[in-house]
């Protein structure tokens, strides 16, 4: 068992020091020749922030494992961490094997130079020897499908062929090891698409794949295990959509808005019909729970419900005025619930839900709830985009101007 | 010290093509592609004659051939050594990218400057080989040396670059002080005069680890003489040391270069 873990992060923290710090010997020689003197003021005391406390975990080989979190939670500092690039306060970082590391796609590559002068850059950049280059090059320009533009200087590419380049080359190394950052968000559906399909290759190939991100939809896809990490610490770990849960809970948490006014969203609840969740399947039902509290005196109001789509795009709102519910009246002291029930006839994605207490005569928006709960629906491999209006084929023809008859092919 | 060792053999082939990348780019982007290699050197030899030819003039005896041709020799060595720390005190903050990014021994960007600076240095030398062969300037057993002093000139460049370009990343204002060094230096190192000229002071001028070296280049390929063997060895060790020092405090600070940067 020992043998076949590739990595072992045992208690790694890392302090980055914040405050007196002297980039210049402008500014160092007079410094230290004050305190020599000791005439030295007393600083400003050094500001130290722990961007990693005691974080913790194992792979094994062949694992995919994802490392969720958002932004300034130490996502960054953790890969830098296993890859060498910085070095641990405390704490042990082992590594078995070859690793290679997608923290930013296309960082070796020199504008001036070509395609071709780049792949061989950015392939010893990332460990390979050049023999092996020459023997990859054909499928790493394959991969990348940018053969017509290969003796063209990077600096004209744009930045969506820059990145399949990068991710070309770095996914043609054979790490044991891949780390993947954040690769994802750029490149189109389709080459998004070969990247995830190229990660389970290197899976089954039986490397180890880590893989960070927000993009919760790709983790939950590739990695069976994953653990979330918030402020510098380990929240969760474990069975990937249940870190995800967590994540979703909390960043619904942070959102929340407390109610200053007499009136205020006291509670939101997203289920479908037997438990509390926050992953659903495109097309199920849901019920969304709306409490309202009232503390004083309040002229009637609706309540709105909308959906936002992770570009914060809205999806779709309505109300209880459209629906045909009269304005709620409330006196102080009374508890006001509602239930919305929605077919989720949406796309594969994130979304956040969003609740609001609004008077539609005079249009004065009460009180705001967003995001009241982060919700993520599972991919669908039929429709991309917000919404799923189950979309069929119902004629598929083939039209032969030059033939007398005209020949369809039934799907 | 020994892994650190192992992990950049392993790694040359990324040596060999940041050395390659830098030489492509400085010629890509130049009208003058590779004349680049000889200009500078052609420059600091011209400037050498002219004063070696004004101080003719100020004490009556004719330049010799031998005189021009050891102001070049010397010429070359020194655009090598200075272009050597120029290039590679700037070679980690020039390349933020793969300092902050991608994890890799990162001396390979000042040994990378170094080497390109010698494929230079080869480019030019060679042209002058020509220019001497020519001019029948005769060959002697003494110029086996010459791979001997180069080694020990790369070695001293080297050592002394894997330092200047770490103190570059730490201190910015240290690039500035590195070109005011270098273009002091020309003065204190016998690249325009010989130190025999300076008579009782000659010694002191050879402290400077680099002068023994101009000095024995100049005299074993155009004297075809033996290098001053003492001093030699002298020069060896501060290369030497300077090497191993380098090496070893370069190690010792790397784990904080992506976080300074």
């Amino acid at each position: 068992m020992a043998a076949d873990i590739v990595l072992q992060v045992s208690n790694v923290s890392k302090k980055f020091v914040r405050g007196e710090i002297h980039d210049s010997l402008r500014d160092l020689i007079p410094a230290m020749a004050a305190r020599l003197t000791g005439r030295s003021r007393p600083s400003a005391a050094k500001k130290d922030f722990w961007a990693l406390q005691n974080v913790s975990f194992e792979l094994t080989r062949g694992e995919a494992f994802g490392i969720i979190g958002s932004n300034g939670a130490g996502k960054s500092t953790i890969l830098k961490l296993i890859t060498g690039i910085m070095k641990p306060t405390s704490g042990h970082i082992t590594v078995t094997g070859k690793l290679s590391a997608l923290i930013e796609v296309g960082a070796g590559f020199h504008p001036d130079l070509t395609g071709r002068e780049n792949i061989y850059l950015n392939g010893t950049i990332l460990g390979m020897k050049k023999a092996e280059i020459d023997r990859k090059f054909d499928a790493i320009v394959e991969f990348s499908g940018l053969a017509d533009f290969i003796d063209t200087p990077v600096k004209r590419y744009s930045t969506g062929m820059y990145a399949r380049l990068g991710f070309s080359v770095a996914a043609h190394v054979d790490p044991d090891i891949l780390i993947v950052d954040e690769v994802l968000s750029v490149g189109d559906v389709v080459f998004q698409n070969r990247c995830l399909e190229r990660m389970n290759t290197i899976l089954r190939s039986g490397a180890t794949v880590i893989f960070v991100s927000h993009n919760l939809r790709a983790i939950a896809e590739l990695c069976p295990r994953s653990i979330l990490l918030e402020h510098g610490k380990v929240t969760a770990a474990g069975p990937s959509q249940l870190v995800m849960d967590t994540y979703l809970e909390h960043a619904g948490a942070e959102g929340r808005q407390s109610a200053s006014k007499e009136v205020g969203i006291s509670r939101v609840k997203v289920r479908r019909s037997n438990a509390n969740s926050v992953a659903y399947d495109s097309g199920e039902k849901i019920w969304v729970d709306v409490d309202v509290d009232c503390k004083g005196p309040c002229e009637p109001f609706s309540v709105v419900l909308f959906l936002n789509d992770e570009k914060q795009y809205e999806a779709f709102h309505t109300s209880t005025e459209y629906l045909g519910c009269q304005p709620i009246a409330m006196k102080p002291g009374d508890r006001f619930s509602c239930t919305f029930e929605l077919d989720l006839n949406l796309a594969g994605g994130t979304f956040y839900l969003g609740v609001e207490l609004f008077r539609f005569n005079n249009e004065e928006l009460i009180h705001v709830f967003y995001p009241a709960q982060t919700i993520f629906v599972n991919t669908l491999t039929e429709v991309r985009g917000v919404v799923n209006p189950r979309p069929k084929v119902t004629a598929f023809e083939l039209l032969r101007p030059g033939e007398p008859t005209k020949e369809a092919m039934k799907r | 010290m020994v892994e650190s060792l192992q992990e950049l053999f392993a790694r040359r082939d990324l040596l060999y093509m940041i050395a390659w990348r830098e030489i492509r780019i400085r010629y890509k982007q130049s009208v003058m592609g590779f004349m680049w290699a000889i200009l500078l050197p052609a420059v600091i030899v011209t400037a050498g004659i002219i004063v070696r030819y004004g101080m003719s003039v100020m004490s009556g005896k004719p330049i010799s051939g031998q005189e021009i041709a050891g102001i070049t020799v010397k010429g070359l060595v020194w655009a090598f050594f200075a272009g050597a720390l120029r290039f590679s005190s700037t070679s980690l903050i020039g390349n933020p990218n793969l300092v902050t990014k991608i994890y890799m021994p990162r001396e390979i960007f000042p040994l990378a400057s170094v080497l390109s600076q010698l494929l230079d240095f080869g480019v030019a030398a060679g042209i002058v080989l020509i220019v001497f062969v020519i001019t029948r300037l005769g060959a002697s057993w003494q110029l086996l040396w010459v791979p001997v002093l180069l080694f020990i000139t790369v070695a001293l460049a080297t050592g002394w670059a894997l330092i200047l370009s770490a103190a570059c990343l730490f201190f910015r204002d240290v690039k500035y002080l590195v070109e005011v060094i270098i273009t002091f230096a020309i003065f204190i190192t016998p690249v325009f005069y010989d130190v025999e000229m300076f008579k009782k002071w000659a010694n002191l001028l050879m402290l400077n680890p680099l002068a023994p070296l101009i000095e024995g280049f100049e005299r074993t390929i155009v004297y075809g003489r033996a290098p001053d063997l003492p001093w030699l060895a002298y020069s060896s060790a501060i290369a030497f040391v300077s090497l191993v020092l380098g090496f070893y405090l370069f190690k010792r600070w790397e784990p904080a270069f992506a976080e300074s940067i």
